[in-house]
Formats: C-alpha cells, sequence, structure tokens
C-alpha cells in the first residue's frame, strides 16, 4: 500500500487534536507484546492492529474452545481447536496487511519471557492466572518495560499501567505484594465472566498503550481504575509508592530460578487424583464425595453421590464426612485444593482427603 | 464516626457491595470490626484505599470517609 493510501487508512485518528502524522508515525515504531489471546488479549489485538502499531507478538499456549467464543471475539466456530496465537494471527493479518505480527503459540515461562520481551517496546498482560501475572510483572521491571495490566472477575475489571522506568515507579507487586495462593480467587472458568466485560476491560488497555505511545492524553500510571459492568460504577485509585518485596527476584538470574507455579501454588500435588483413580475409588465404595462448590454453580454432578459443603462452610460443617477416605470437587480443582487443607487440619492423618484434579468440567469432559 | 465500605469483585459476596461501620477510629480498627462480623474476609487477600488512596498503613479515618476493600482478579 502506498503512503498516502496508508495515511487515507487513519485519517480519522490522524486529524485529531494532538494526533497527526507524528503520532501515526510513532504507532508504525512501535512494538508491542500480548501475553494471552483470550477475552482481554482479542479486543486489544484487534484495536493494536487496526490503529496501525508496527509489530505485534502474540504469546498463548491455548486452543479455542466452545465456550471461549462468548466472549474470545477474533474466533469463530471453525477455529475450535486451533492454536489461538496463529489464529490470531491469520486474522489481524486480513485485517492489515501493513504491519508484522508474530505468534507465539507456547507458555510463557521464565525461560522465555525475557528473551521474548526485549525486542518490543511495552508488554500487555491479558493472562488468566497469578503465577503469568507475577511472572510477567517481575520481567517488565527487571528489562525496565511498561506493563500494561488487566483483569477480570465476573461483572468486574481493573485495568493498570505500571511504567517500570525507573526504581520510583509502582508495580503490580506495590499493589498486590503477595500472590494469592491457587483456590483463593476463583478465575473465570470457575466464577464466570459476562462476555462483553473483557471486551470493555480490554479496550481500556488498548487505548492506555495508543495513547502511551502517542503521548497523548492522561495515563493510568500509578493509578487502578475500576469499573463494573452490573452497576456502571467506575473508580479510581491512587497507588502508593514502591517498596520493597522479599519475594520478587532482584536479578535476571534470580528471576530464571523463580517458581511462580509454586508461589501461586497452581502446580500438581499429590493431594490431587485424576478422573480414573475418582472412578476407581467411587466404585470401590466407602468414600465420601465433597462438592464445595456455592449451590448456584453449574454443572450440577448428579453422576455420582456427594455431599454439598461450600468451601466457605466447611470449616465449621464437616459433621457429615464420615468415611476415611474424602475426595473433593469443585469447578475446575483449585477450590478443592483449599478445601483439602482445611479437611486435613481438621481431620490429621485420620482420613486420606484427595482433590479431584480440572474439577467437575474436567470429569465431565473425559465422561463423555 | 460513620465510615462507608465499598466491596470489590468477589469480597461483595461476602459482606455486600457496600457497608457501614460506626465508631472506629482507623484502619486497623475497622478491619478488625469486619473481621469479626464476617470471618470469611479475614482469609481473603485483598488492598485497602481510603478515600481513593490505596495504604499500605494503618490510617487514620474521618467523619465520612470512604474505604474500598479490593481483591486481586486473575481472569483474562
Amino acid at each position: 500500500m502506498s503512503e498516502a493510501n496508508s495515511y487515507e487508512r487513519y485519517s480519522r485518528q490522524i486529524i485529531l487534536p494532538g494526533f497527526g502524522k507524528e503520532g501515526q508515525q510513532k504507532l508504525f515504531a512501535a512494538k508491542v507484546f500480548v501475553v494471552g489471546a483470550g477475552g482481554l488479549g482479542c479486543p486489544v489485538l484487534q484495536y493494536l492492529a487496526a490503529t496501525g502499531v508496527g509489530s505485534i507478538g502474540i504469546a498463548d499456549d491455548d486452543l479455542v474452545a466452545l465456550n471461549n467464543l462468548h466472549r474470545q471475539i477474533l474466533y469463530s466456530v471453525k477455529d475450535i481447536g486451533l492454536s489461538k496465537a496463529e489464529r490470531a494471527a491469520d486474522i489481524l493479518r486480513q485485517l492489515n496487511a501493513e504491519i508484522t505480527i508474530t505468534p507465539y503459540n507456547k507458555k510463557i515461562t521464565t525461560q522465555n519471557a525475557l528473551a521474548l520481551f526485549e525486542p518490543f517496546d511495552i508488554i500487555i498482560d491479558g493472562t488468566d492466572n497469578f503465577a503469568a501475572r507475577y511472572l510477567i510483572n517481575d520481567a517488565c521491571v527487571l528489562l525496565k518495560k511498561p506493563l500494561v495490566y488487566g483483569a477480570i472477575s465476573q461483572f468486574e475489571g481493573q485495568v493498570a499501567v505500571f511504567k517500570n522506568e525507573n526504581e520510583r515507579d509502582v508495580s503490580y507487586r506495590d499493589l498486590f505484594p503477595n500472590p494469592p495462593k491457587d483456590g483463593e480467587v476463583a478465575n473465570c472458568a470457575e466464577a464466570g465472566v459476562l462476555g462483553v466485560l473483557p471486551g470493555i476491560i480490554g479496550t481500556m488497555m488498548a487505548n492506555e498503550t495508543i495513547k502511551m505511545i502517542t503521548g497523548i492524553g492522561t495515563s493510568l500510571a500509578n493509578q487502578l481504575l475500576t469499573y463494573n459492568a452490573s452497576t456502571n460504577e467506575v473508580y479510581q485509585f491512587s497507588l502508593p509508592g514502591r517498596t520493597t518485596h522479599s519475594h520478587s527476584p532482584k536479578t535476571k538470574a534470580e528471576f530464571l530460578t523463580t517458581d511462580y507455579e509454586w508461589l501461586c501454588s497452581s502446580a500438581a500435588t499429590d493431594e490431587e487424583i485424576d478422573a480414573d483413580t475418582f472412578r476407581d475409588l467411587i466404585e470401590k465404595g466407602d468414600v465420601d464425595v465433597i462438592d464445595v462448590r456455592e449451590p448456584h454453580e453449574l454443572p450440577k454432578a448428579n453422576e455420582f453421590s456427594n455431599i454439598k459443603i461450600p468451601l466457605s462452610q466447611l470449616p465449621r460443617n464437616y459433621i457429615e464426612i464420615r468415611s476415611d477416605s474424602v475426595v473433593t470437587f469443585c469447578q475446575t480443582g483449585s477450590r478443592s485444593l483449599q478445601a483439602v487443607k482445611i479437611l486435613k487440619g481438621i481431620f490429621g492423618t485420620e482420613k486420606k482427603v484427595y482433590s479431584l484434579r480440572g474439577g467437575i468440567l474436567e470429569w465431565q469432559r473425559r465422561v463423555k | 464516626m460513620n465510615v462507608r465500605v465499598l466491596l470489590f469483585g468477589p469480597l461483595a459476596e461476602i459482606a455486600g457491595a457496600s457497608v457501614s461501620v460506626n465508631a472506629v477510629a482507623d484502619t486497623d480498627s475497622l478491619i478488625s470490626t469486619l473481621h469479626k462480623s464476617y470471618p470469611v474476609l479475614a482469609e481473603s487477600k485483598y488492598v485497602i484505599a481510603v478515600d481513593r488512596h490505596v495504604i499500605t498503613s494503618n490510617t487514620l479515618l474521618s467523619e465520612n470517609s470512604v474505604v474500598a476493600l479490593l481483591p486481586p482478579f486473575s481472569g483474562g
């Protein structure tokens, strides 16, 4: 496409006050890396590609699933089972062939994060778990790269910008110093999410990125914005100054050996059993199966008998548990790990207590 | 002294989106009052903001202060 055509394409933003051809040239020259091509990543990627960001990296090791489509609006039914990073790259190239889009069909780890982020100017966190969020934050602090953060829960979203230019800039760890343990905070698969919410929050993240690149407007740096899609309430909170964090790696060598999965305890443990072991246990009988989800949660578990005790009531309400073997389950297997800890605190070594890995969703997938 | 407390995300399921607390002088006494009324809150991770500033240490409250309890979200 000729330069004249190219400017015609972006003419409606170029004529904005303070934007101009200079703003467009800054966008062409910008290199942005988006981690996660899911609910938040899709709108971020669409707007960055449409606005003419010159180079976009996309990392995601996940595949498109049917239950993604209500919120991950880049994908269609025909994409189910395909790599999100690769599908997103192909679809965005159709939207804008003038820019460079590089998909990485892999999970971000301590081993690849620094090398992947290094060539880019801005990193965007659209991931769905705490281990990834703390890892990405720490990599950005070490590399002094600005991080645009967004996260969602049911009807609510958070957006922030961490500039990471110097020692005074606050980071994600200044906002939330300690990683929550897995199961303390429910994710989208467990708690649900309104499809349009990541669209709104992801669009805000794209907006902050475009403002940062072009220098227009007021940045959300050192601020946390919250949005409630149910009530339309928006709040902006100023963040405290930089503090020292005992867990955050101070050097690249330290970063490489930090175990983020362990910090957020999302890795497998011997307290977990898989669907096959679970089936053997319930066939043998003499096991109490506990559904630790809240009463309204779906899908219902009708395939095997179980006792319903929501996690919040478990510390007080365990009188019905009589068998020597106990299996707890929830939606995806994270709250049930919390339940195992609670029940071990109550019964000690008196009972064997397990959590069903992958929860009822994984079980029902296997059975089908 | 009457303090309004806003609860965000899953914390609102524990105590409601907004509660009013009487007779507390600072954030430490407010939090201990809330934890007594809502024990599950004590097991949750969140940061505290007073009048839209996130705080990291005990902070004096004044009449009509608005306190927000902000949990981290992981969803994306």
